[in-house]
């Protein structure tokens, strides 16, 4: 899933202090599972947002409210008939429920309450680690599922590379060389021999090197 | 043991501070208290496993944001306590009034009083 991080409070406050009327608009989707934009964050920050400008005896009102998904025009809609009555909205949806709300209510002020990291995996409550970037060619099938263009810091095809020692990278000794595990993967699946077959270059154009990607599943559409 | 602590404390029983969410204890700030105090159990000994650990955790963040939204954090503070130390109670009961007092009282009751306080009052 998407994972992203609460911003500081303070810039947040800093983004509406000339306001009088905001709406804090959560996300149930993966902003909820990293817990940095779900029905409780959402609470949390309209909460400190209303201490802030209530002890500075500044007029503001925070109201705030939690849609299932900031990313489906569906969701969104439901902001509709109140959205107008608030002079900004903060999003804690990812980068892109924020834009899409934008879409949605072109004339409103929008301003994102997280920052969006990667797409990872949850390691533990509170740690989570890049698993994809979402290039648009998948190569898991090659690599013992294993991913080279998300774990390994040069994104090498075929690796790996001098810098890897003892199974780390020499990026930063506590990130495992990708590598190194598709190495081991392999070794333990029995297929070592995929090393004697480098990998062709790969097409970028599928990954941002295409600019702004778009799907259209023609078998989706009515 | 008719021990005496400040009679200016509520107390909200709950079945374990694990129960406490940051949420409340804003809330609790929200609604004009001066300060609060989350007692849970004696760290170790907590029934759910890891309840007052939780607690503390909470309690820390909302210290945090207190000190960024201008109340203090010194307004909020968790201590570990069994049962039987009820002695305890009333000296942490006192301590921390006595911190709340020198504090003063919350600027959110002051904002809320003056603003609900009418312009002109007309004489009938």
């Amino acid at each position: 899933m998407i994972k992203a991080v609460p911003k500081p409070l303070e810039e947040i406050i800093e983004l509406i202090k000339d306001l009088h009327k905001v709406l804090v608009v959560g996300c149930d989707g993966c902003v909820t599972v990293c817990e940095a934009g779900g029905l409780k964050e959402v609470g949390v920050l309209s909460s400190s947002l209303r201490l802030n400008f209530t002890q500075a005896n500044q007029r503001m009102e925070i109201d705030d409210t939690t849609l299932t998904r900031q990313c489906d025009k569906e969701y969104l809609d439901q902001l509709k008939d109140r959205i107008d009555a608030y002079d900004a909205v903060v999003s804690l949806a990812c980068g892109c429920g924020v834009q899409y709300l934008v879409e949605r209510y072109p004339d409103k002020v929008v301003y994102p309450g997280v920052d969006t990291c990667f797409m990872g995996v949850d390691l533990e409550r509170g740690v989570y680690a890049e698993r994809c970037q979402a290039c648009g060619k998948c190569i898991l099938a090659d690599t013992g599922g294993i991913c080279p263009i998300a774990r390994c810091s040069k994104r090498m095809l075929n690796g790996p590379c001098g810098g890897s020692e003892k199974g780390k990278c020499e990026v930063n000794s506590e990130i495992d060389c990708g590598w190194h595990l598709i190495y081991e993967r392999l070794k333990t699946l029995g297929q070592l021999d995929r090393f004697e077959h480098p990998v062709a270059p790969k097409d970028w154009a599928t990954s941002r090197d295409g600019g702004p990607r778009k799907i259209v599943r023609e078998d989706l559409r009515i | 043991m008719r021990l005496q602590y400040p009679s200016n404390i509520e107390i909200i029983k709950i079945p374990c501070s694990g129960k406490v969410d940051i949420l409340h204890l804003l809330t609790a700030f929200e609604q004009g208290a001066d300060g609060v105090i989350v007692a849970g159990c004696m760290e170790g000994d907590c029934h759910y496993q890891v309840g007052n650990l939780r607690a503390r955790q909470r309690v820390q963040r909302v210290k945090e944001i207190l000190d960024k939204v201008g109340l203090n954090g010194g307004r909020v503070e968790m201590f570990n306590l069994s049962a039987g130390m009820g002695t305890r109670f009333a000296e942490i009961s006192r301590e921390i009034s006595a911190r709340i007092l020198e504090l003063g009282p919350s600027p959110i009751k002051t904002a809320r009083e003056k603003a609900d306080r009418p312009i002109m009052e007309v004489a009938e």
